[in-house]
C-alpha cells in the first residue's frame, strides 16, 4: 500500500480526537469510586495531547483498577495480578513509538508485584504509572493491603490490621533511577489532571500516586481530609506544578519545593502531618532502558543474514581444510 | 616414577573404530576446554562427535574430592556418532580423587588406560601422598591401567603457572595417542584465544607441542580413528549455542530471560552476538517478570522467546497462561535440568513434559516440541517461532543438559529469508473486523497489533469474546475454550507422521523424544545386528502428536518408551498394576491410543549409554522374558 504526501500531510493534521473517542463502555466501579475520577482526567490528557488512540497502549493487572483499559478506546491489556509492569516494559522496549500507561493498584504494584515496581524505576522507561491507592484489596471483597493503615478492619484482619502501612513515595524515591515521583487526591479532579499531564509529559518512569475512595470496604478514610482542605499540602513549583487561583483559595496549605530535591522528596514524602498533593520529585536527565537497550543496527533481513553468517563462520568445519577457518 | 613406560621408537598406531575419552580435574583446571579442543580437533580431521560435560554442581567445590569432577567427556568415531556412547576407554585425570569419583560412577570400562597427574605421589602432605598411592594400586588391582605422568613437572618447565597450561600439555599427549593433525591443534587454539593477546596463543601452542613430544617419547601405544574429510561445511557448537544460533536465524528480536542452570549458556551466547543484528537480550528481574516481558514484547508484535529451566518454567506457568487465553505467540525454551524443586541443576532429565503439556490452570493449549539432536536445537526454535506466530499460541521447545552442553557437528545451515518474522503489521484494520474472530475450522483468529487504526481493543485473561469484551456468558466461555483448542487439531493436521528406525514390524517398538535420539537409535543397531526385531521412534512433536502413531505402534506387539523420568517399577513390592506410574511419555501414550505401552526409565542424570539400552531392551524381548522368569 502507498500513501500519498497530501495523505501524510492530511494525517499529520487529523491527529486531535474528541473525549468521546477514547471512551469505551460503561465503567463498572462502584459509585463514588477514585477511579472514575482517574479515569476521567485520562481521558482528558489523551484529548489535550493529541494521543493517537491506536498507538496508545494501556496496561494493568488485576483488581478494581485494573479494569480501566476496558473503558478506554485505545490499545489495551488488562493482564495478570502483578505482572503490568514487565509487560508493559516488553511493550515499550518493542515499540518504544506506543504511548504506554500502567494501571495498577495497591495490592497488585505494592504487595503481589512488589518486586517488579523495584525493577521499573531502575529501568526508568517512558510510561505513565498510575498507582490507584485505595488502600484495601476491593475486588476480592475487602482484605488488607500493604498499604492499609495500621488497624484497618477486614475480612483477614478482624481485630485490625497488625503491620504499619507501606509508604509508596517513600519506597519509589529510594530506589536508584527513580525520575518522575507524584501524589494526588482522587476529591480534586483538577489536580489529578495535572499531574498525570506532568507525568505524562515526563520522558521516563512517571510514577502518579492516586490517593483514592473505596467508599465500599474503607469508607470514610478520607473524610476528614476531605472536609478539612489543610490536610491536604499541595507542593507548588515554578518547575513543578501551579496551583489554579480557584484551588488556591481552598488549599491554603502550600509549600514551596523544587522537584530537584530528592533529600527534600524524601522528608515530604515520610511526614505524616498531610497529604503531600504534587510533584515530589522530577529529575528528565536519568537514561532510559529503552534508550540504552535501542539497537544502533537497523535491522533488515541483509543484516540478519550477516550476523548468522558471521557467526556461522566461527564454528565451521570447511571441506577444503582447516585454514578456510577466520 | 613408578609405572612410566619406556622409550618405544616407533609406535603402529591401532585403528579403532571408536573410543571415549574422559579428561577429569578439579573445577578450573580447564579440562573442559581440553576435552572440547580435542572434539573439535578431531571433527576438523572428519571423525564422528559427541561431547558430554562432566559438571559438578558448585562453581568451587573443594580441591582433590570424588564429587567435584569437572570435564569433558568426548567420543570420537569414525562414522557419525550419535551419543555419547558407553564408558570410557581412556581417561585423563589431574588427580586420583577426581578420577575415583569417574571409577565409582561406572564411567570407565574394565582395563580402560589412565593417564594421571603423577605428581602427588611426592606430595608434601604425607596423606595426600598416602590416599594418591593407595588409589594408584586400588586401580591397577582392578585391572585398569595407570599411566602415572609428570604433566606438572613438565609444563613447570614452560609456563609460569603449570596449573593454567596442564590442559594444554594433555591435549598434546590426546592429540599425539589419537594421530590426531598438530596443526589443526595449532588452528583450534588460535580460534579458542583469539580475543587473548598473540603471546597467549603462542605459549598453548608450545604446551600442545610439548605434551605431543611427551607422549610421543614416552608412550608405547598409539590409536587411529579412520577420518573422512568433510564434503561440505559443518558447524560445531552445542546444543544451547545452537538454539541461540535459531533465536538469531528466527527473525525475533527480544529474548528476556532470568539466569537459571544449565540453561543459561544460551542466552550468555547471544547476549555476546544479538546486538549485532539489532536484538536484545533482556536479563529480567526475576522468571515471571521475564515471561511477562517477552509475553508484552510478543503482545506489541514482535515475537520474543523466553529461555529457562524446570524452576523458571515452574515460575512461568501463571504468565503462560495469559498468553494461552489472550492468544499471544510466544517461544520458550526450557533446557530440562534434574527435579522437582532446585534438583539436580548441572544435570540431565526428561522430567518435565507433562507439566509442559498441561501445565498452567484450567484448559491452556500449548504446542510441545523436543529437540533430538544439536542440529535440531537450532531448527527447532525457528519453526517454533513460526508455528506461535501463524497460530496464536505459545511453543514450548524442551531441551535437556545434555544437549545443552554437548557438541557434534552439523551441516552448516542455509540462511533462507522465510525464517524470519515478517514486519509488524501497522495497516488499518477493516471496519466490522473483531479482535478474535475464530475460524469455524482452524480457530485461528487475525490477531490486532497496537500500532494499527481501527483495532482498538482491551486484551484480557479473563474469558472474553470475539470483540475481546470480557464475558461471564456459559457459552462464550466454552466457544472460547473450543477455538483455542481446535489450533492444536489443526497444527497436527500439517504434521508429518514420525518414522521408524530399524524396521517397520517387529517384536518390539521403542519410543522416544528428546535428545535421546541418538542413543535409543544406536541401541535399536546394535540389536538388529544382532538379529533382534527392534525398531524405533521418535516424537518430535509431543503436543499435539502427529497422525499415523497409533498405527506405527499397531504394527508391534510390544511398545515401550524409554525416557529419562521417573517411573515405578514392579522390583518394588508396593508396585503393582493398580498403583504403577508411567514414564511421562508412555503415560500420554495410553491416555491418547489406549495401547499398553510399557516404559524404563532412569533419573541417574547422567546420559543414557547404548550398551544399557541394549540390555534393557533385550530383557523386554519375548523368550528373554521367559528365560528371565525361569532363571
Amino acid at each position: 500500500m502507498t500513501t500519498s504526501l497530501t495523505d501524510c500531510v492530511l494525517a499529520l493534521y487529523e491527529e486531535h480526537h474528541e473525549l468521546e473517542e477514547y471512551q469505551s463502555g460503561m465503567p463498572r466501579w462502584c459509585n463514588g469510586c477514585g477511579d472514575n475520577a482517574i479515569l476521567t482526567a485520562v481521558q482528558r490528557l489523551c484529548r489535550d495531547a493529541e494521543l493517537r488512540p491506536e498507538k496508545t497502549v494501556f496496561v494493568s493487572g488485576i483488581g478494581c483498577s485494573s479494569r480501566f483499559p476496558h473503558y478506554m478506546k485505545t490499545y489495551g491489556f488488562h493482564s495478570i495480578h502483578g505482572r503490568a509492569l514487565p509487560i508493559a516494559e516488553g511493550v515499550k522496549l518493542a515499540r518504544p513509538d506506543l504511548h504506554v500507561f500502567v494501571n495498577t493498584g495497591d495490592g497488585d504494584c505494592c504487595s503481589i508485584g512488589a518486586a517488579h515496581w523495584i525493577h521499573a524505576i531502575r529501568y526508568n522507561m517512558n510510561m505513565t504509572v498510575i498507582l490507584h491507592d485505595n488502600q484495601i484489596y476491593g475486588l476480592t471483597k475487602k482484605q488488607a493491603s500493604p498499604t492499609s493503615p495500621l488497624g484497618t478492619r477486614s475480612n483477614t484482619t478482624p481485630r485490625g490490621s497488625y503491620l504499619e502501612a507501606l509508604n509508596p513515595l517513600t519506597v519509589t524515591l529510594g530506589v536508584q533511577n527513580v525520575s518522575f515521583v507524584a501524589q494526588v487526591v482522587d476529591w480534586i479532579p483538577d489536580l489529578v489532571f495535572d499531574v498525570l499531564s506532568a507525568a505524562y509529559r515526563h520522558q521516563g518512569f512517571s510514577f502518579v500516586r492516586v490517593i483514592q475512595r473505596c467508599p465500599e470496604f474503607q469508607p470514610g478514610l478520607h473524610e476528614i481530609a476531605m472536609r478539612e482542605p489543610n490536610r491536604v499540602q499541595v507542593l507548588t513549583h515554578p518547575r513543578g506544578l501551579q496551583l489554579d487561583p480557584s484551588l488556591e483559595r481552598v488549599y491554603k496549605n502550600r509549600l514551596e519545593h523544587d522537584p530537584s530535591d530528592l533529600s527534600r522528596a524524601r522528608d515530604i514524602a515520610s511526614s505524616t502531618d498531610a497529604i503531600p498533593v504534587g510533584i515530589l520529585y522530577w529529575n528528565p536527565e536519568v537514561p532510559r532502558y529503552e534508550q540504552i537497550r535501542a539497537p544502533s543496527q537497523l535491522r533488515t533481513p541483509d543484516k540478519i543474514r550477516a550476523g548468522l553468517e558471521a557467526e556461522l563462520d566461527k564454528y565451521t568445519i570447511w571441506p577444503d581444510g582447516p585454514t578456510a577457518t577466520t | 616414577m613408578k609405572n612410566l613406560p619406556t622409550h618405544h621408537d616407533s609406535r603402529i598406531a591401532t585403528v579403532l573404530d571408536e573410543h571415549v575419552i574422559e579428561i577429569v580435574s578439579d573445577s578450573g583446571e580447564g579440562a573442559q576446554r581440553c576435552g572440547q579442543s580435542l572434539a573439535a580437533i578431531a571433527a576438523r580431521m572428519g571423525n564422528g562427535i559427541w561431547t558430554v560435560e562432566i559438571i559438578p554442581a558448585e562453581i568451587q567445590p573443594p580441591a582433590r574430592s570424588v564429587a567435584g569432577a569437572s570435564g569433558n567427556r568426548v567420543r570420537i568415531g569414525a562414522r557419525r556418532i550419535e551419543s555419547g556412547g558407553d564408558e570410557a576407554d581412556l581417561v585423563v585425570a589431574f588427580n586420583e580423587q577426581v578420577l575415583l569419583g569417574r571409577v565409582r560412577a561406572g564411567e570407565l570400562k574394565h582395563g580402560a588406560r589412565i593417564l594421571l597427574e603423577g605428581m602427588w605421589r611426592e606430595h608434601p602432605d604425607p596423606r595426600i601422598a598416602a590416599s594418591y598411592a593407595a588409589a594408584v594400586d586400588e586401580l591397577a588391582a582392578a585391572g585398569y591401567r595407570v599411566i602415572e605422568i609428570p604433566m606438572e613437572r613438565e609444563c613447570r618447565t614452560l609456563v609460569g603457572d603449570p596449573r593454567k597450561g596442564k590442559n594444554m600439555f594433555a591435549l598434546g599427549i590426546l592429540c599425539n595417542i589419537y594421530s590426531l593433525d598438530l596443526q589443526l591443534a595449532r588452528d583450534q587454539i588460535a580460534l579458542i584465544f583469539r580475543k587473548k593477546a598473540a603471546s597467549v596463543i603462542e605459549s598453548n601452542v608450545t604446551l600442545v607441542e610439548a605434551g605431543h613430544a611427551w607422549a610421543e617419547t614416552h608412550l608405547d601405544f598409539k590409536f587411529r580413528i579412520p577420518a573422512e574429510r568433510v564434503t561440505t561445511p559443518q558447524i560445531v557448537v552445542n546444543g544451547n549455542t545452537a538454539a541461540a544460533l535459531g533465536v538469531l536465524a528466527s527473525g525475533m528480536e527480544i529474548c528476556a530471560m532470568y539466569p537459571i542452570t544449565p540453561a543459561t549458556s544460551a542466552s550468555h551466547y547471544l547476549s555476546e552476538v544479538f546486538e549485532k543484528v539489532g536484538g536484545i537480550v533482556h536479563q529480567a528481574e526475576d522468571e515471571l517478570a521475564a515471561c511477562a516481558f517477552a509475553i508484552g514484547a510478543s503482545y506489541a508484535g514482535k515475537c520474543a522467546i523466553t529461555i529457562t529451566s524446570g524452576p523458571g518454567y515452574s515460575l512461568k506457568q501463571e504468565a503462560l497462561g495469559l498468553a494461552v487465553m489472550a492468544e499471544i505467540p510466544l517461544v520458550v525454551l526450557n533446557v530440562q535440568r534434574g527435579g522437582p524443586s532446585t534438583g539436580q541443576p548441572t544435570k540431565t532429565e526428561q522430567g518435565d513434559l507433562l507439566a509442559t503439556v498441561f501445565g498452567s490452570h484450567g484448559d491452556a493449549p500449548k504446542v510441545v516440541m523436543a529437540t533430538s539432536t544439536i542440529e535440531d536445537c537450532f531448527y527447532a526454535i525457528i519453526t517454533a517461532r513460526k508455528i506461535a506466530e501463524t497460530f496464536n499460541m505459545v511453543v514450548v521447545v524442551l531441551s535437556d543438559a545434555n544437549l545443552a552442553t554437548a557438541q557434534q557437528p552439523f551441516a552448516r545451515p542455509q540462511f533462507s529469508e522465510t525464517w524470519l518474522a515478517p514486519p509488524v503489521d501497522q495497516s488499518p484494520i477493516p471496519p466490522g473486523a473483531k479482535p478474535y474472530d475464530w475460524d469455524p475450522v482452524t480457530g485461528i483468529a487475525r490477531r490486532f497489533i497496537p500500532g494499527q487504526p481501527g483495532g482498538m481493543h482491551t486484551i484480557t485473561g479473563l474469558a472474553h469474546d470475539r470483540n475481546s469484551r470480557v464475558a461471564y456468558d456459559p457459552v462464550i466461555n466454552a466457544e472460547g475454550l473450543r477455538h483455542r483448542s481446535l489450533k492444536l487439531a489443526a497444527l497436527q493436521r500439517t504434521l508429518v507422521p514420525p518414522t521408524v528406525h530399524g524396521g517397520d514390524t517387529g517384536d518390539l517398538l521403542v519410543i522416544g523424544w528428546g535428545s535421546t535420539k541418538g542413543v535409543i537409535e544406536e541401541a535399536v543397531d546394535r540389536l538388529r545386528g544382532e538379529g533382534l526385531a527392534v525398531s524405533s521412534m521418535h516424537l518430535r512433536f509431543l503436543q499435539p502428536m502427529a497422525g499415523g502413531i497409533k498405527e506405527i505402534m499397531a504394527r508391534f506387539p510390544r511398545v515401550m518408551t524409554i525416557e529419562q523420568n521417573w517411573s515405578d517399577t514392579l522390583e518394588d513390592g508396593v508396585i503393582d498394576d493398580s498403583n504403577r506410574r508411567y514414564s511421562a511419555l508412555a503415560m500420554m501414550l495410553r491416555a491418547r491410543y489406549l495401547v499398553d505401552v510399557d516404559c524404563w526409565s532412569e533419573v541417574r542424570g547422567q546420559p543414557l549409554k547404548p550398551g544399557r539400552l541394549c540390555e534393557v531392551i533385550r530383557g523386554r524381548l519375548p523368550g528373554r522374558q521367559q528365560k528371565e522368569v525361569a532363571s
